[in-house]
């Protein structure tokens, strides 16, 4: 990567910290959500998206030592919305074009394919 | 009324394939937009040919003609009378009727996903102010979901949508491309080309195929804009690869394969195209032929519509006695 991360859009960096922390599972400190994105941030800009992220409620914070740790907070409030979407859009007869899936279905051949590919790397 | 009215219906047979065929020879970025407008090309020119059939059958009912300023003694001239035109244009009549009724439900199919999609993000029904707020980067939505699936949702404000599950089955840097990719979807607004190709399926049967294949493009498009922006071309093929491999092993339900093709289906193709770049495409006067014919294909679809469009016009002229009838 060859530009600087502060000059990233910003909703970029909150989508790398969000995603890193719906990953782990647990709560993370600014020190281990640094660790976990993939970006060269600075520990104040970790702190700074965090903050914006906290404001909007996005994720919620607790203290743990001398800092804060930071879960996301469910979204889908009601969860049914989302399972009900998915059970609907997965009947599969006529998938929705407007939604750019990142991957499409495979078949057992692709399967086998897809891990020829990847090799060890996988 | 000439053989120009049917030249338009009859040309998605041979460009079609034809436009597929040169999609795979060239860019993504340019293979998708070749695709799409062919598909708009085309599905636009088979509508307006079924519309001049239709309107000439329609000016040989006699409430049409009168309504139509017809000198009574003229009618239409006998270029454009003559019984064959009865049951052409009432197959044109009725064609358009079945591409309305697949055009309608087409739109609704993809507006009840995008609600469904846009409800499930916990996004309230967009009111003025997200429509008028001008739209930054696209926000990442986390669904609580162990089934991994992610997506980009167009629409105010754009979203990414990602499961849980999706997150968990990628490292950090391949979340990093999964994120790039969907942004690269949003930001080429896809979606518009996508429902470009969709109705133009719906206008013309031999155009269905276009729908598959922009769809192919696309996502290879969205593919190559993350591997730039990530660095990383092996790392953005790991990432496709591991999210197919996690969103296959755990499938909401059971459902039936289709027959494998023999060199596999999209994903192993992407991640083909991403690990070996660069490789040997058809020699370049056989994709140039190719171009210059599907740009024929394209002139002669315009040139013959506007002809049948001419002829219609003059016709209706001579029958309305602005015009001396031509003769025979």
């Amino acid at each position: 990567m060859t530009d600087s991360p502060a000059r990233r859009p910003s909703g970029e960096l909150e989508s790398q910290v969000l995603a890193a922390l719906w990953a782990a599972g647990a709560p993370l400190t600014p020190q281990q959500v640094q660790d976990a994105v993939d970006a060269d941030l600075a520990r104040t800009t970790v702190a700074t998206i965090l903050a914006r992220l906290h404001e909007k409620g996005t994720v919620a914070r607790s203290k743990a030592g001398r800092s804060f740790a930071y879960t996301p907070t469910v979204q889908d409030a009601d969860g049914l919305a989302a399972r009900r979407m998915r059970t609907e859009l997965d009947r599969g007869r006529d998938r929705s074009t407007v939604l750019a899936r990142f991957v499409s279905d495979l078949s057992d051949e692709d399967e086998r394919l897809l891990r020829d590919l990847l090799g060890d790397q996988s | 009324m000439t053989l120009a009215v049917w030249i338009p219906l009859l040309l998605p047979l041979l460009a079609a394939p034809l436009a597929r065929r040169l999609a795979e020879q060239l860019a993504p970025r340019t293979a998708a937009l070749t695709l799409a407008a062919t598909a708009a090309a085309l599905g636009t020119a088979a509508l307006a040919s079924l519309g001049l059939l239709t309107v000439t059958g329609l000016l040989h009912l006699p409430y049409a003609a009168a309504l139509a300023h017809f000198t009574p003694a003229r009618r239409l001239p006998d270029a454009l009378s003559g019984t064959q035109w009865a049951p052409a244009a009432a197959a044109a009549a009725l064609a358009l009727l079945v591409i309305g009724a697949l055009a309608a439900r087409t739109a609704h199919h993809q507006l009840a996903d995008l609600r469904r999609a846009r409800r499930a993000t916990g996004d309230a029904p967009a009111g003025l102010r997200a429509r008028l707020r001008r739209s930054g980067p696209a926000a990442l939505t986390v669904l609580d979901d162990h089934r991994a699936d992610a997506y980009a949702l167009p629409g105010r404000p754009p979203r990414i949508v990602a499961t849980t599950g999706m997150l968990a089955a990628l490292s950090a840097p391949e979340r990093a491309a999964l994120l790039a990719h969907e942004r690269a979807h949003l930001a080429g607004r896809h979606h518009l080309l996508l429902a470009a190709a969709e109705y133009a399926a719906a206008c013309h049967p031999a155009l269905r195929p276009l729908r598959g294949a922009l769809g192919y493009h696309l996502e290879r498009w969205a593919d190559e804009c993350a591997a730039a922006e990530v660095g990383d071309r092996a790392l953005t093929a790991r990432a496709i690869g591991r999210a197919a491999l996690a969103a296959s092993r755990a499938p909401a339900d059971p459902r039936p394969r289709l027959a494998p093709a023999a060199a596999g289906g999209p994903v192993p193709r992407r991640v083909r195209a991403l690990l070996t770049p660069g490789r040997p495409r058809s020699r370049r006067t056989a994709r140039t032929l190719a171009a210059l014919a599907l740009a024929g294909c394209l002139a002669a679809a315009a040139v013959t519509t506007a002809e049948a469009g001419h002829d219609l016009h003059r016709a209706v002229e001579t029958a309305q006695g602005e015009r001396p009838a031509p003769h025979h």
